[in-house]
């Protein structure tokens, strides 16, 4: 089978390469990359722990996937809207979603933490793919508005096998809707492979259905960063829809209740932590004297902070009343809905009375 | 054989693919994982990938590829991971697996069991527990079946595999965990409900997540000079509706107990077959305990959601006082 060459701006020594984009890279942008990397990486690692204290339900790491998620966002407008799929953290948190509406999901107290109108940036989707579609749809409306806005969709390898995925992909590129289709792709779904998931490259099938591709080294953020730009400003004059394909890894298990020894390698985790998107980026920064000792002391220290107010607002979150799951089912109301609210409260209550009785 | 209805379930299924060459198990990290409930652990090693395979993720190309497969002769047993991801199949299994026979004037039989893990009680996150059964109840064409025991689970999915007809398999995630016996034969055939637990003031009518709530009520309700009788339905559809008004011939009053919500849940249609074929024998309108119709909470809030002992109770005193 033909190969595709994979995009690289910054190798696995932690040096750019000769791509022309070498010369936009400002010391700046790295720095911020950086940043933003490491407090992502921050809050998963404190997320992690939380969930093992018991303090949330479950957590689905983001752990080595920073690289593609902020390297990715940082590349479109803050304006852009995004549709994530569910492990998309670090992204989140660089549209400023903070520690407790990211965690309140995960603790269980309620279905979504944020305002995606706030943030430009959709609730989590859950079940796999459905995202896609409606990125399409809301790039369609885009189309009819007269925005230049594009709209940035993220999924995974395992995404990419629905139905409804593929659909998108073909819908986008007959209606030529302004959307960047961003897969990261970690190499698992849970336990399966991507060799047992799709029998040719997603980069290639997406071109088979009319999309502009590229295949990128999803740990190279600076990479990831030029070729979404690049991908973006092409949909943006007009281009028709693209799709990246990024190429990273899953650290940890699909969750905190999975177990990857079952299904994977020591020795595939140690080929991949050699190339740890935080690391490469730091070498370069190193090695260009970059970050100076104060920018790593006050990153350090903005880490810690982050990391507490992490702990502090993921154990403050209050269980919900008893009735608020009776809010918002439909936006108008429903006396079926009323009836059971107002039935539940007055059973609720009159426990409440029986303990008074019993005084 | 004392066993956990997981197990018994696993053990089901690893006596289906070694004593019947057509069965395979298929489905979403069925193999080298075992699944996410760990239901299928060990079979791809005792059977091999060709037989226990790992699909992609694509609940409609599960169905959709078990529909060909049973039309060249095999018998497949299809997971999907979690109720709430069913629905991209939802084509394949209404459209397609339930219609299939019929539309062929029976010349294509297929043989296709859908397992699936359902109903909450786990603290999991959104699409994860759902009660989803009338859906598939609703629709002519298939079987519904759930287990709540390891007895049941393990004999009727050995049943429902054996059986010509597609059969959706619910089992009641929150329960995979519990122990009993599992005899050496089934003791009731596929469609038979159970009578779980005998009593002569009042029937509760249940399956699945909420046949151990239902035990739990009635003894209480002993404690208080209440003799209840629970019956596991077992078979969602068809239904064993000569069972239902026995039951009522006995007591006289019924409360249906189910997790799913009330709304257009089976509940209803229990209460409906009971006004209709045993009218003059009820002492009490047939009330419904359900989750409420509103989106699976949160999972905080889901012990508020789901029916607990202290309902069960509260509709049992309103029916005995009714």
């Amino acid at each position: 089978m033909e190969t595709t060459t994979t995009y690289v701006l910054l190798g696995t020594d932690g040096r750019l390469t000769d791509d022309p984009a070498a010369r936009d890279v400002t010391p700046e942008l790295c720095r911020d990359l950086y940043r933003d990397m490491v407090l992502a990486r921050r809050v998963d690692s404190e997320a992690y722990h939380l969930q093992r204290q018991g303090e949330l339900g479950l957590w689905l790491q983001s752990l080595g996937q920073e690289a593609a998620q902020v390297g990715s966002i940082r590349a479109i407008r803050d304006s852009d809207p995004v549709f994530p799929s569910y492990r998309d953290h670090a992204a989140a948190l660089c549209r400023g979603i903070g520690p407790e509406a990211l965690l309140a999901q995960w603790r269980g107290v309620r279905q979504s933490g944020w305002d995606p109108a706030e943030h430009r940036f959709g609730v989590y989707t859950l079940v796999l793919g459905a995202q896609l579609l409606h990125a399409v749809g809301y790039a369609m409306g885009v189309q009819r508005d007269g925005s230049d806005d594009v709209v940035l969709a993220y999924f995974g390898d395992g995404s990419s096998s629905e139905g409804e995925a593929n659909e998108a992909f073909n819908w986008a590129a007959t209606v030529h809707a302004p959307v960047v289709f961003f897969c990261q792709n970690n190499q698992w779904a849970i336990s399966t492979p991507t060799g047992r998931q799709f029998g040719a490259p997603l980069h290639r099938r997406a071109a088979g259905f009319g999309l502009a591709t590229e295949l990128v080294d999803g740990n190279d953020v600076l990479g990831v960063h030029a070729a979404t730009r690049r991908a973006v400003e092409a949909v943006r004059r007009g281009g028709g829809p693209a799709l990246i394909e990024a190429t990273t890894y899953r650290m940890a298990g699909h969750s905190t209740s999975d177990d990857p020894t079952r299904y994977r390698t020591a020795a595939e985790l140690d080929h991949w932590r050699a190339r740890d998107p935080v690391d490469r980026l730091r070498a370069l920064l190193d090695d260009r004297g970059w970050a100076d000792g104060a920018f790593l002391a006050d990153l350090d220290a903005e880490a810690d902070a982050l990391g507490a107010e992490t702990r502090r607002a993921c154990r403050a979150l209050p269980d919900p009343d008893p009735t608020a799951m009776f809010d918002h089912v439909l936006p108008g109301g429903s006396p079926t809905v009323d009836r059971q609210r107002d039935a539940y409260a007055a059973y609720l209550a009159s426990f409440e009375d029986a303990v008074e009785e019993a005084r | 054989m004392t066993t956990t209805l997981s197990r018994a379930i696993t053990t089901a299924l690893h006596h289906a693919l070694e004593s019947d060459p057509s069965v395979l198990v298929m489905g979403q990290d069925v193999g080298a994982l075992g699944g996410v409930f760990r239901v299928t652990d060990g079979l791809q090693k005792d059977f091999g990938p060709e037989r226990v395979v790992d699909t992609p993720i694509a609940e409609a190309g599960i169905v959709g590829t078990a529909i060909g497969l049973a039309q060249r002769g095999y018998r497949p047993v299809c997971e999907i991971q979690f109720d709430g991801f069913v629905y991209p199949a939802f084509n394949q299994i209404t459209s397609q697996l339930a219609k299939i026979h019929a539309r062929t004037a029976g010349r294509i039989t297929l043989p296709v069991v859908i397992r699936i893990p359902v109903s909450g009680g786990i603290g999991a996150v959104e699409h994860h527990s759902e009660s989803n059964e009338a859906y598939f109840a609703h629709t002519a064409g298939l079987r519904v079946v759930t287990a709540a025991t390891p007895q049941d689970a393990h004999w009727l999915l050995r049943q429902a595999i054996e059986s010509e007809d597609p059969v959706v398999f619910f089992e009641p995630k929150c329960r995979y965990w519990s122990k009993g016996e599992v005899a050496d034969e089934p003791d009731l055939p596929l469609d038979a409900a159970r009578v779980v637990r005998p009593g002569t003031d009042l029937t509760l009518l249940t399956w699945g997540s909420m046949v151990e709530t239902c035990l739990a009520a009635a003894a209480a309700a002993e404690e208080e000079g209440h003799d209840l009788e629970v019956v596991d339905l077992r078979s969602l559809s068809p239904m064993d509706v000569d069972a239902l008004t026995a039951a009522v011939d006995r007591t006289g009053r019924a409360v249906v107990v189910h997790e799913a919500p009330t709304f257009g849940g089976l509940g209803g249609e229990v209460a409906a077959t009971l006004a209709e074929r045993c009218f003059d024998r009820l002492e009490a309108p047939v009330r419904r305990v359900g989750g409420f119709d509103v989106p699976y909470p949160a999972a905080r809030l889901e012990a508020h959601y789901r029916p607990d002992l202290d309902r069960v109770l509260d509709a049992v005193d309103r029916t005995l006082a009714y």
